[in-house]
C-alpha cells in the first residue's frame, strides 16, 4: 500500500510549556510508527533535532505558553505549518502550568530567588539568553489561530493515531466520545 | 398519561406538571443538561438543555427543564443547531472557571467533563478567564475547590431544601458571582456540614470533595468512563411507576411544592 | 474623633430598634440593609450575624443579598462614597476628566478607599440625570451638572468631613426640564378625581359590562351590583388600548384582567399592585420627572388598579438612584391617606382598602425586569424568575401581582377619568395615547418631551434642537440604534417601541465608543444567573476592549456574532437577549468605525503579549529586545 511516488506529509512537532508526555504518547503508537513513517517525514521535532521548522503540512504543538520563547516558537510553527494542531491539555487549556495563574508572578520570582535560599545568590536571573516568563500561562489559541485541538493528558496513542490517520486520509479528524478525554 | 408532545419527531407522553426535560427523560429520551437534577425543582440556569419549540418559521428557544410539557408541542433537540449551542455553553463554562481535568479528583465522574466529551467539545475556544478562586481546605473531612464551580446551585438547593442547613449560598453578580459558605469566618470548618449531607452528593463537578479518598477508583474505571453521560442520565431518570417500582413517580416531590 | 460622627457604629441595640422599625420581616431585608448601609456606610460581619440571628435567616443568604446590589458593601467603602454616573451621555459631557480631577484632588486611586477610610471615588451605571449631567451620587444622593468648581466644593466638604446631609442644598437641585406637554404632563386632575369617577360607574341594564359583572359575580361570589364599577374600570382600561410603557408593550387591560381572574388567597383579595420605578435603562429619566411632578396621578393609577383587580396592597419599587425622592413621595402618600384616598374604605366605599409602601432598590438594573423586581421586593437577590408562571398569577409572595411602569399607571388614571374611547383616540391605531421621551445627548434642549404616539424621530430632533445628528439610540442600550436614513421612523409600538430613552449623537461622536460603553454596562449589570449572559456579557466586554486598543480582527467580529446568537437563543431574560444589540446595530450602520480599528486581518492575540512580560521585566530589570513581544508575528 506504500506508494513511494506519493509525496510524504511533512510534520513538525514541539513541546512548549509541557512535559513531553504527549510526545511519549505519540511514540506509544508502537509498531504503527512504521506505517506512519511511510506517509510522513519529520521536520523540526525532538525526534529529529532540527532546530527551526521550514514549510510543513502539519504542526503538532504540545504545551501551553509560559514565556516569550514559547510565543516565538509557536509563531514559527503557525507561519510554517498549513495545519496547526494543539496537542494535549496544556496546549488546549494551559493545563498544569496554568495552575500557577492565580499566583502573582512577582511574588513567585521574589520567593524563589530572593526570599528562599537559591542557587542564584539572591538575585533574579536577568541573562538576556533566558526567556522572560509571561505573567500568566495561556493556551495556544489565545495567541495564534489553531486548526485542531486534541485534548487529553496526554491524548492516548490511539487518540493520536486516530487523529493522524483521519488527517492523512483527507478526512476531518473526529475522535468520538471514547477518545475525547480531558484527563 | 394520554397526552403527548413531539420531540425530534417522536411522541413523548407526559404527566401533568412535568416539564419537557422531565417527560423526555422518563420516556427514555436524552436532552443534554447540567444544572437539572431529578430530585430537585428545575432551576434553568445552565441553559444547556435549551431546545427549539414550534415548527416552520415561528420558532423560539427555551430551556426544556423549566418548559412545561404541553400537548402538541413540537420540540427539536438533537439537531446540529441546538448541539452547537450546547457546545458553546459548555465551552463558556470551561473558559469561565479553572478546569484542569488531569489534576482533578472528579475526573471521570464529572458531569461537565462528560457532557463536553459527549458533545465533542475539544477546546474552550474562548480566552480563559483564569479567575482567582482560593480553595477552602479548612474542614477536616471536606475540601472546597471553587475553581471548578459552575454555579448550578445544586449544593445551595440540597443544603437548604434537604439538609435544612443552608451551608451554601451565592453572592456577587455577573461574572463575579460566587459561592459563599454560611459562617462568619467564611470557612467550611465553621459550618455544620456533614459528610452524610445531600449537599455532599450533588455537585456535578469537583467543588465539594470528600478528603482522603482521592483516586480510590482509578481513572478509566469511573462513572462516565463506563458509559457516556447521555446513556447514564437515562438510567438515573425517574421512570413511570410501571418501569421503576412504587417510588418512581416521574415527577420529583420538590417540583410540586 | 470627627470620624465617629460621620460613621457611627450601629450598636447591637441600635440595630435591634432598626429591625423593629422594619417589622422584622425577611421581605424587608433589602430595606434593612439599605438603612444599615446609610447609617454606617458599610454592613459589618457583626451586623450580618445579628441580622441572621434576629431574622432567622442563614447569614450566607444575607451576604448574598449584600453582594448582589452595587450600593451595599460588606467591606468599608469610605465614609464618603462618590460615584460618577457613567452613561455614555455623562461621558460625552466629560465625566472621565472630572473623575480624574476629583481623584487627583483627593489623592485617590479610582475604586480604592483612601487610606484613612474617608472617601472612595468610582463609577456607577446611569443615574437618570442625562439631561443635566455629568452627575454623581454622594452617599446615594444625586448631584447633577458637575463642573470642576462644583467638585472643588465637594472635595472641600469631604476633607472637612461635613456629612452629606449637611451639604449645601444647591448642590442637589434637580431640574425637571419639561419641554413638551400633552395629555399626561398637562393634566389638571385633582387627587381622587379618577377614583371618584371609577366608583360612580354603574351597569347600564343589558350592557356588555352588566353581563361581564354577572358572570364575574358567579365566579367571585360577590353581588354583581358591587362589581359594576370595578368591571367597568377593567373594561375602560381594555377599551383604551393602553399598553405597558416599560418597553415590552403588553396590553394593560389584559394584564389587569388576568390578575383579577387569578385566585387571590382565602379572602380572594390577596393581590398586589406593584409600580416599577426602577428606571435603570441608561438614558431614561421620564419616571424621575413623573415621580417628581405627577406623584398623585401615579398613586391614583395604582389605586385605580387595586380597585379594578381587587387588591389590598401596593408597592412602589423606587430605584436607589432616586433615593432623594423617598421623603417627598412618602409625604404624598400621607396626604392621600389623610384625604381617604388610601387606607380603609377609600372615599367611603366599604371594603375598598388599599395602601402603598415604598421599597428602595440598591443599584441593580436587572431589577427592572418584573420578576426580578418581585424577588427584590421580597428582600432577595434580584434574579429573574422562570416563567411561566407569570406574576399576574404567581407574583409577590406567589400571589397574583400586577406590575406596571410609572407612566402606565399615570396613563391609567387618565383613562379612569376620561374613559377608554377618549384615550384610544390619541396616538396611532396600534399605539394609543402619548409617550414621554427622555431626550439627552447632542441637542440644544435636552429634557422631557411628551408626544402622541406616531411622532417621527426627525420631529423630535427638530424640537430638541439637534443638529448634524449621526445617530439616535432609541430606548437605551437594550433598544435600537438608528442612523440618519431612518429618522422618518415613528415612535410607536409598531415601529420604534421605546421605554422612553432618546439619546442623540452628532457627527463628532464615535459610535464604537457608544457601543463599548453599553457593552460594559451589560457586563456590569448581568445578574449572573444563566451561563450565556454571565459569561457572554463578560466576553463581549473583553472583545470590545480588545478592538478599542487596536488589536481587534475579523475573528473578533465573528465572535461577537456568535455571542449574539448564543445570547438570543439561550439567555434567561431580556438583559441577555439584548446585550449585543448596541454592538450589532452600530456594526451594521457604522461599520467603518470598527474597521478602522482592525489593524490586521490576521489573528491577533487575545491579550496584551508585551504587557504580559511587564512584571518579569520589572523584576529582572531587563529591557532588551528579547524582553519584549509584539502583537503581530514577525515576518
Amino acid at each position: 500500500m506504500t506508494n513511494p511516488e506519493q509525496k510524504k506529509i511533512r510534520v513538525a512537532t514541539t513541546s512548549l510549556a509541557g512535559c513531553f508526555g504527549c510526545h511519549m504518547s505519540l511514540l506509544d503508537i508502537d509498531e504503527r510508527l512504521f506505517t506512519l513513517l511511510e506517509h510522513v517525514e519529520f521536520d523540526r521535532s525532538p525526534l529529529t533535532d532540527i532546530k527551526h521548522c521550514g514549510p510543513c503540512d502539519v504542526g503538532l504543538v504540545e504545551g501551553g505558553l509560559c514565556n516569550a520563547e514559547n510565543v516565538h516558537v509557536l509563531r514559527e510553527f503557525r507561519k510554517n505549518c498549513k495545519i496547526l494542531v494543539a496537542v494535549g491539555a496544556c496546549a488546549v487549556t494551559g493545563g498544569l502550568p496554568a495552575q500557577r495563574n492565580h499566583l502573582d508572578l512577582a511574588d513567585c520570582l521574589q520567593e524563589v530567588y530572593v526570599t528562599e535560599v537559591s542557587l542564584h545568590n539572591g538575585l533574579i536571573p536577568n541573562d538576556p539568553e533566558l526567556p522572560l516568563p509571561l505573567d500568566k500561562v495561556h493556551p495556544l489559541h489565545e495567541v495564534v489561530k489553531v486548526d485542531y485541538f486534541i485534548p487529553g493528558c496526554p491524548p492516548s496513542a490511539d487518540t493520536l493515531w486516530k487523529f493522524l490517520t483521519d488527517l492523512l486520509a483527507g478526512r476531518t479528524p473526529t475522535l468520538g466520545v471514547e477518545l475525547t478525554r480531558y484527563d | 398519561m394520554s397526552e403527548t408532545f413531539q420531540l425530534d419527531g417522536e411522541d413523548i407522553p407526559f404527566a401533568p406538571g412535568q416539564t419537557v426535560l422531565q417527560a423526555a427523560l422518563s420516556a427514555g429520551h436524552y436532552i443534554p443538561h447540567l444544572c437539572y437534577h431529578p430530585e430537585f425543582k428545575p432551576h434553568g440556569s445552565c441553559k444547556v438543555c435549551t431546545v427549539k419549540i414550534g415548527g416552520g418559521n415561528n420558532t423560539r428557544t427555551a430551556a426544556s427543564c423549566t418548559l412545561p410539557a404541553q400537548a402538541g408541542l413540537e420540540i427539536e433537540s438533537d439537531t446540529e443547531e441546538m448541539n452547537a449551542l450546547r457546545r458553546t455553553l459548555v465551552q463558556m463554562l470551561f473558559a469561565e472557571g479553572n478546569h484542569f481535568c488531569p489534576s482533578c479528583e472528579k475526573s471521570g465522574n464529572c458531569e461537565l467533563q462528560a457532557l463536553g466529551s459527549d458533545l465533542g467539545v475539544m477546546t474552550a475556544g474562548f480566552r480563559h478567564f483564569y479567575p482567582d478562586r482560593p480553595v477552602d481546605a479548612s474542614h477536616p473531612d471536606i475540601l472546597l475547590d471553587f475553581n471548578r464551580c459552575i454555579l448550578c446551585e445544586l449544593c445551595v438547593r440540597a443544603s437548604c431544601e434537604v439538609d435544612e442547613k443552608c451551608v451554601f449560598s451565592l453572592s456577587g453578580r455577573g461574572i463575579t458571582k460566587h459561592l459563599v459558605v454560611n459562617a462568619t469566618s467564611g470557612k467550611l470548618a465553621d459550618t455544620d456540614i456533614a459528610l452524610t449531607d445531600k449537599a455532599m452528593q450533588v455537585c456535578p463537578v469537583g467543588v465539594i470533595l470528600k478528603k482522603r479518598v482521592g483516586f480510590a477508583v482509578p481513572i478509566g474505571q469511573r462513572r462516565y468512563d463506563q458509559r457516556p453521560i447521555s446513556a447514564q442520565a437515562l438510567d438515573d431518570a425517574p421512570r413511570p411507576p410501571s418501569a421503576s417500582g412504587p417510588n418512581g413517580s416521574g415527577v420529583c416531590q420538590a417540583c410540586e411544592e | 474623633m470627627p470620624q465617629s460622627n460621620l460613621s457611627p457604629e450601629l450598636t447591637t441595640t441600635g440595630l435591634t430598634s432598626l429591625l423593629d422599625g422594619q417589622g422584622r420581616k425577611p421581605t424587608r431585608l433589602l430595606q434593612i440593609l439599605i438603612e444599615i448601609q446609610a447609617a454606617q456606610h458599610w454592613i459589618s460581619p457583626e451586623n450580618i450575624d445579628q441580622l441572621a440571628a434576629e431574622l432567622n435567616l442563614p447569614r450566607a443568604r444575607i451576604e448574598g443579598v449584600i453582594g448582589f446590589y452595587s450600593f451595599l458593601h460588606a467591606e468599608p467603602a469610605g465614609q464618603f462614597r462618590l460615584l460618577f454616573s457613567d452613561n455614555i451621555t455623562d461621558r460625552m459631557l466629560g465625566n472621565q476628566n472630572l473623575l480624574e480631577y476629583l481623584c487627583n484632588k483627593l489623592w485617590l486611586e479610582r475604586g480604592h478607599v483612601s487610606e484613612d477610610g474617608l472617601v472612595s471615588v468610582d463609577t456607577t451605571s446611569c443615574t437618570g440625570l442625562c439631561d443635566q449631567g455629568p452627575a454623581m451620587l454622594a452617599n446615594g444622593m444625586a448631584i447633577p451638572r458637575l463642573t470642576r468648581e462644583r467638585l472643588d466644593e465637594i472635595a472641600e466638604l469631604v476633607l472637612q468631613k461635613v456629612p452629606v446631609t449637611q451639604w449645601p442644598a444647591e448642590l442637589f437641585v434637580i431640574e425637571n426640564n419639561i419641554q413638551r406637554r400633552e395629555i399626561l404632563l398637562a393634566n389638571s386632575m385633582q387627587p381622587g378625581d379618577a377614583l371618584r369617577a371609577a366608583i360612580a360607574q354603574v351597569c347600564v341594564p343589558g350592557s356588555a359590562v352588566e353581563a361581564a359583572a354577572n358572570q364575574r359575580s358567579w365566579r367571585e361570589g360577590i353581588p354583581s351590583v358591587a362589581l359594576c364599577a370595578p368591571v367597568s374600570t377593567l373594561e375602560e382600561i381594555k377599551r383604551s388600548n393602553l399598553r405597558g410603557r416599560g418597553g415590552a408593550g403588553f396590553t394593560t387591560g389584559l394584564k389587569w384582567e388576568a390578575c383579577r381572574n387569578a385566585p387571590g388567597g382565602e379572602d380572594n383579595r390577596t393581590r398586589y399592585v406593584v409600580c416599577n420605578a426602577d428606571e435603570g435603562e441608561p438614558g431614561t429619566f421620564k419616571d424621575r420627572v413623573l415621580l417628581t411632578t405627577q406623584a398623585d396621578l401615579l398613586f391614583e393609577g395604582m389605586t385605580l388598579c387595586a380597585f379594578a383587580i381587587n387588591a389590598k396592597q401596593g408597592f412602589l419599587y423606587l430605584r436607589g438612584e432616586y433615593r432623594y425622592l423617598l421623603e417627598p413621595l412618602n409625604a404624598v402618600l400621607q396626604r392621600r391617606r389623610d384625604a381617604n384616598l388610601l387606607g380603609a374604605n377609600i372615599l367611603g366605599q366599604a371594603g375598598f382598602d388599599f395602601d402603598i409602601e415604598i421599597h428602595l432598590g440598591a443599584g441593580a438594573y436587572v431589577c427592572g425586569e418584573e420578576s426580578a423586581l418581585i424577588e427584590s421586593l421580597e428582600g432577595k437577590r434580584g434574579i429573574p424568575r422562570n416563567r411561566p408562571p407569570y406574576p399576574v398569577t404567581h407574583g409577590y409572595l406567589d400571589k397574583p401581582t400586577t406590575v406596571n411602569n410609572v407612566e402606565t399607571f399615570c396613563a391609567a388614571a387618565l383613562v379612569g377619568l376620561h374613559g377608554g374611547d377618549w384615550y384610544r383616540g390619541i396616538g396611532t391605531a396600534k399605539s394609543a395615547g402619548t409617550k414621554i421621551l427622555s431626550v439627552s445627548g447632542d441637542c440644544a434642549r435636552p429634557g422631557i418631551y411628551e408626544y402622541p404616539f406616531g411622532v417621527t424621530v426627525r420631529q423630535v430632533l427638530i424640537d430638541c434642537g439637534a443638529e448634524n445628528t449621526l445617530a439616535v439610540q432609541v430606548s437605551g442600550p437594550s433598544g435600537v440604534c438608528i442612523g440618519a436614513d431612518e429618522f422618518d421612523r415613528r415612535i410607536a409600538f409598531e415601529d420604534l417601541a421605546t421605554a422612553g430613552a432618546f439619546m442623540v449623537f452628532d457627527e463628532s461622536r464615535d459610535m464604537f465608543e457608544v457601543a463599548r460603553n453599553f457593552a460594559h454596562f451589560f457586563a456590569h449589570e448581568s445578574c449572573g444567573f444563566c451561563t450565556p449572559c454571565r459569561v457572554g456579557t463578560a466576553m463581549l466586554k473583553a472583545t470590545m476592549d480588545k478592538i478599542a486598543i487596536g488589536h481587534g480582527t475579523q475573528y473578533d467580529l465573528a465572535e461577537i456574532d456568535q455571542l449574539n446568537r448564543i445570547l438570543l437563543q439561550s439567555a434567561h431574560c431580556g438583559l441577555g437577549h439584548t446585550a449585543c444589540n448596541p454592538t450589532l446595530d452600530t456594526l451594521k450602520r457604522f461599520r467603518p468605525t470598527y474597521e478602522r480599528r482592525l489593524k490586521s486581518l490576521d489573528f491577533e492575540p487575545a491579550f496584551d503579549l508585551d504587557g504580559a512580560l511587564a512584571t518579569a521585566r520589572r523584576m529582572t530589570g531587563r529591557d532588551d529586545a528579547g524582553a519584549h513581544l509584539s502583537m503581530e508575528a514577525e515576518s
